[in-house]
C-alpha cells in the first residue's frame, strides 16, 4: 500500500482546511447574517468553483467534450445525478467516435 | 432500553440517512476509480475520503491532481468549495441545544450537505439530539469510504479511462452537482462568467490558475447582478 509523503501532506492539509470550514460556523454564530449582494456572492461560490474546475475540459478540449457538456447540462436539472453522469459519458464516447 | 427516546432518535437517524448512503455508493466507486486513473494509490484514495470526507472538493482535487503535487492550489480549491460549510454550521449550531462543545466539535467533522439538510429538516419539528445526529452523520462515511476503496481497487483493473469515456465523468458529475445550486437566470450568468474566465485563464496562463480566475469571475458576477434588497 503505497502512500507518497507529498500526497499524504496534501490530503492532510485538505482535511484540516475542510474541518476548519465545518467548525467555523460555531464561532461565527449570529454575526454571519449575510443578506443582499454579500449573500448572493457567498451562495455563488459552489457553482462558480465547480464550473471553473471543469471549464477547460468542457470548452477548450474539443467539440465532442463541448457538445457532451451541453447535453449533460440540458438534462442535469431533470434527471438524478447518476443519470446525468451516464448520459454525459455515453454522449462523449459516441461523439468521439463520430467527430 | 430499545424504546428509550435515545434509541428512537438513533433509529430515525438511520432511516433518514439510508437513501443518501445508497446514492453515495456509486459516486464513491467513481471517485476511487478516477483517483487510480490519476496515479493515486488505493490507500491514498481511501485516505482522502477518510480525512477530507467532502465529495465536491475531493472530485475537484483529483481533477487538478498532477505530479509534483500542487499543494497550494489543492488547499485553495478545497477552502473555496467547502466555504459553504461555514454558513451550514453557523445555522445549525443554535439548534444543537443538547450538545456540549466537544460533542459539537466532533459532530461537525461529519457535516455534509446531506446531513445538514436532514438535521435542519428535523429541527423544524423536533429537537436534534446527539443520538439522531450521530446515527445520521456517522453512517454516511461507511458508504463513502467503503465505495472509495472498492472503486479504487476495481479501477486498477480498468485500464485507460479515456477509452470508455470515464475521464469525462468528472465533467458530467460537476455539471450535475451545479444543477443543485440553480436559482434561475442569475445563476446562469455566474456560471457563464466562471466558465469563460476559467477557459481563458487555462489557455493564457495555464493550470491551476483557471480555478481561481473562474471562481473570482463567477462570484463577482453574482455580487454585481444581485441587489441589496435580496433576501
Amino acid at each position: 500500500m503505497r502512500v507518497d509523503p507529498m500526497t499524504f501532506a496534501a490530503i492532510v492539509a485538505m482535511g484540516i482546511v475542510t474541518y476548519f470550514t465545518r467548525i467555523a460556523g460555531i464561532f461565527v454564530g449570529s454575526r454571519l447574517n449575510l443578506h443582499g449582494r454579500a449573500k448572493a456572492a457567498f451562495d455563488a461560490i459552489p457553482p462558480a468553483v465547480l464550473i471553473a474546475v471543469i471549464a477547460p475540459t468542457a470548452l477548450a478540449t474539443g467539440w465532442p467534450e463541448t457538445l457532451a457538456a451541453l447535453i449533460a447540462a440540458a438534462v442535469a436539472t431533470r434527471v438524478p445525478l447518476l443519470a446525468t453522469i451516464a448520459i454525459g459519458v455515453i454522449a462523449v464516447v459516441v461523439l468521439r467516435g463520430l467527430i | 432500553m430499545l424504546d428509550s427516546a435515545e434509541a428512537r432518535d438513533f433509529r430515525s437517524g438511520l432511516r433518514d440517512i439510508f437513501p443518501v448512503m445508497v446514492a453515495a455508493f456509486p459516486i464513491g466507486l467513481l471517485f476511487g476509480a478516477l483517483c487510480v486513473a490519476k496515479g493515486l494509490s488505493v490507500m491514498e484514495a481511501g485516505l482522502m475520503s477518510i480525512l477530507v470526507f467532502a465529495g465536491g472538493a475531493q472530485f475537484a482535487a483529483v481533477e487538478m491532481w498532477t505530479y509534483p503535487v500542487p499543494l497550494a492550489a489543492l488547499v485553495f480549491s478545497t477552502l473555496l468549495i467547502n466555504s459553504r460549510h461555514i454558513l451550514m454550521s453557523a445555522s445549525l449550531t443554535p439548534k444543537l441545544k443538547d450538545f456540549s462543545l466537544p460533542q459539537t466539535l466532533g459532530a461537525f467533522f461529519f457535516l455534509t450537505d446531506e446531513s445538514w439538510a436532514l438535521a435542519e429538516r428535523r429541527a423544524l419539528r423536533e429537537r436534534v439530539t446527539p443520538a439522531y445526529w450521530f446515527a445520521c452523520a456517522m453512517m454516511l462515511p461507511i458508504s463513502w469510504i467503503g465505495s472509495t476503496f472498492l472503486g479504487a481497487w476495481l479501477g486498477s483493473f480498468l485500464g485507460d479511462p479515456h477509452r470508455i469515456g470515464a475521464d469525462f465523468a468528472f465533467t458530467a458529475l460537476f455539471i450535475g452537482l451545479t444543477a443543485n445550486f440553480w436559482k434561475g437566470g442569475r445563476t446562469g450568468m455566474t456560471i457563464a462568467a466562471s466558465a469563460i474566465a476559467s477557459a481563458v485563464a487555462w489557455k493564457m496562463i495555464g493550470p491551476p490558475w483557471h480555478v481561481a480566475a473562474g471562481a473570482f469571475a463567477g462570484i463577482l458576477t453574482a455580487y454585481l447582478t444581485a441587489s441589496e434588497d435580496d433576501a
